[in-house]
């Protein structure tokens, strides 16, 4: 269980984080790599990282909804197995380029296509080795009062405006107006 | 000529949607109204049979719209924690038995649908969460504990999803007072 204190914010003790963790703006999403809406959004956050540079520091949860989406879990899984390689932003990126092919045998291409070691990859996967940690962070998810996919915390604060890139970047760059 | 109407219909019926309606939900430590309603085309179920055990009751307004796919969707998710912590979930709607069939499959649902069909909203009504004006129930949530009262309700703008952190809470509370009070009585 994540500590209550980061169930809105990056913890950089166990969070994938790109940026530095006492940047002045912390944007954390909760997402799933088979929604359509995060692979929406995904473009926009790197745009926003692009701006703001070293003044944000992102973080990414999973928040798999497996019912909806039978691919989910296991591309979540995937990610992770890719971080135990040093690999998880390239997977994390790869994912949501291809939402439409995640089965195990798709997961471990793209896991062979960046150099990773597709086979520890894929039986990390199987053998479900990360399906506790990708529960962690659904369930913090939970608690922080997600309620869909993707949901953006900008310091500690949900965002529930548009997912456009003008409204987020007028957001992160104001956090204080976000209501 | 200038017109006196500010607003243009569909942002007048898309702000009363979104928002926040009269608080007239059943509030904590009222006896829960129990009812026997569908919960398939010939199954039915009652209230009282969870007796002994808190259940979550959620009032939502039509299957198959957005909002409420991705709330039961993410109850659905859920049900892991809310058996964890020994609750039962319970979804309903004034959709009709074969219409929640239909939408559970659809949806992979692995919790009963009840259908407050006959007389409509009957239940919603019981409950204070029905819209009159709309036909439809309230977005609303209730906790019933182990003894049948209210335990926390909360009723959401139609068009938001509560989210399950509300409903956690609650549960957890009611299973710390149950510890409470389990180690007075060993006492």
């Amino acid at each position: 269980m994540i500590n209550r204190m980061y169930l809105k914010l990056p913890d950089s003790e166990r969070d994938h984080v790109q940026g530095t963790i006492d940047a002045p703006i912390a944007l954390l999403e909760y997402g799933d790599y088979e929604c359509p809406f995060c692979s929406e959004v995904q473009p926009i956050v790197k745009e926003i990282q692009r701006r703001l540079g070293d003044d944000l520091c992102f973080a990414f949860r999973h928040f798999p909804l497996t019912n909806v989406h039978p691919h989910a879990e296991h591309a979540a899984e995937a990610a992770e197995a890719a971080a135990e390689q040093r690999s998880f932003w390239a997977m994390h990126e790869t994912l949501f380029a291809n939402q439409d092919a995640l089965d195990d045998e798709a997961l471990a291409e793209y896991a062979a296509a960046l150099g990773l070691n597709a086979k520890r990859l894929i039986q990390e996967v199987i053998s479900g080795a990360h399906a506790q940690r990708v529960r962690e962070d659904f369930n913090s998810g939970v608690r922080a009062g997600v309620n869909g996919t993707p949901s953006l915390f900008i310091n500690g604060q949900r965002y529930d405006g548009a997912r456009g890139l003008e409204p987020l970047l007028a957001a992160v760059s104001n956090p204080a107006s976000i209501i | 000529m200038p017109s006196t109407s500010t607003k243009s219909e569909p942002e007048q019926a898309y702000k009363e949607m979104y928002s926040k309606s009269r608080r007239s939900a059943l509030p904590p430590k009222t006896d829960a109204p129990d009812f026997t309603l569908r919960s398939t085309p010939d199954q039915w179920l009652s209230l009282s049979e969870f007796r002994g055990q808190p259940v979550v009751l959620a009032f939502y307004p039509a299957d198959w719209s957005p909002v409420c796919g991705d709330q039961m969707a993410l109850y659905n998710e859920m049900l892991k924690e809310f058996h964890d912590l020994g609750a039962e979930l319970i979804g309903i709607s004034v959709d009709g038995a074969w219409c929640h069939a239909a939408f559970a499959r659809d949806r992979k649902l692995h919790f009963p649908l009840l259908a407050d069909f006959e007389p409509k909203g009957d239940v919603a009504r019981r409950y204070g969460v029905y819209r009159y004006k709309d036909g439809v129930s309230e977005r609303a949530l209730f906790v019933i504990d182990a003894a049948g009262k209210v335990y926390w309700s909360f009723v959401s703008p139609v068009g938001v999803n509560p989210g399950a952190d509300g409903i956690l809470s609650a549960l957890e509370d009611l299973q710390n007072k149950q510890t409470v009070s389990a180690t007075m009585e060993a006492k």
